[in-house]
């Protein structure tokens, strides 16, 4: 366990640098963790920052087949956003835990 | 968990079987190095190749006879001789496809999309292809080549590659 500032805020994060409480994230927090992954956000990567939030928030499995058919993008374009791991660094950039579906 | 210090660079994952357990283990592992961002290639050889095969992969099914940890779904031993009986197979196999799409797995060819859609290689075994006369056409489209198993341990060379049979 661990603490980090994003946006001049102290949040607390796991040893991976995944949020223990989602409800701190702010979309200027999402810009810097970007940053250490690499990422440079548009429009198209909070649309999906906000569906796996809003995933998450409900509770439903959050897979990268579901990110597929959200209709935000389909899952080429999910890695061209997020490259390498998506469904990682996604769930890393939009401050909810690290997803654990194997799917 | 402590940080790996010589992370899995490239997984190569031999498909040889044509059961769903099987061929969904393989999709499975396949496509979780693939949003691992470690680069993957899968060898589909002899019944593996009923899982690229535009013609087999719908089909797919589940052995209910010799398989010996097939159990009733109460948890009682699954009565071999029941096994036999016609359209059982079938339904044991329907069974399995339902609770797995209840976990959101996708069907072999959406996940042969998945697993290219992510950077992943699918090729089928020469070998295995002339001996069941097949051809490229017969194929799903995700499936990049026909190459030998020396073709296929050429692309898996380099540290931190790992090679997986099932």
């Amino acid at each position: 366990m661990a603490t980090k500032t994003l946006a001049g805020v102290t949040v607390e994060v796991n040893e991976e640098g995944y949020f223990m409480d989602p409800s701190k994230w702010t979309k200027e927090m999402a810009v810097e963790i970007a940053k250490e992954e690499g990422v440079e956000l548009t429009d198209q990567h909070y649309l999906v920052l906000n569906f796996v939030r809003n995933r998450f928030a409900t509770g439903e499995a959050l897979t990268i087949r579901g990110v597929g058919k959200s209709g935000i993008v389909d899952i080429k374009g999910f890695y061209g956003l997020f490259p390498g791991a998506p469904m990682k660094k996604a769930a890393k950039i939009a401050g909810i835990p690290k997803p654990a579906s194997c799917i | 968990m402590e940080k790996e210090q010589y992370p899995l660079k490239k997984v190569c994952i031999i498909c040889a079987k044509g059961s769903i357990e099987d061929v969904y283990a393989s999709l499975v592992m396949a496509n979780g190095a693939v949003m691992e961002g470690i680069e993957t290639k899968v060898f589909f050889t002899f019944f593996g190749l009923d899982a690229i095969t535009t013609k087999q992969m719908k089909k797919l099914h589940t052995a209910t006879v010799g398989n010996p940890a097939m159990r009733m779904p109460g948890g009682l031993p699954f009565p071999t001789i029941l096994g036999m009986l016609p359209g059982v197979e079938a339904g044991v196999s329907a069974m399995m496809k339902s609770q797995m799409a209840a976990l959101d797995m996708p069907p072999v060819d959406e996940f042969l999309d998945m697993i290219t859609a992510g950077g992943g290689e699918i090729y089928a075994c020469k070998l295995a292809v002339e001996m069941f006369k097949l051809k490229k056409e017969d194929f799903n489209e995700n499936v990049k080549d026909i190459i030998t198993i020396g073709d296929f341990y050429g692309l898996c060379g380099g540290q931190g590659t790992q090679i997986i049979f099932t």
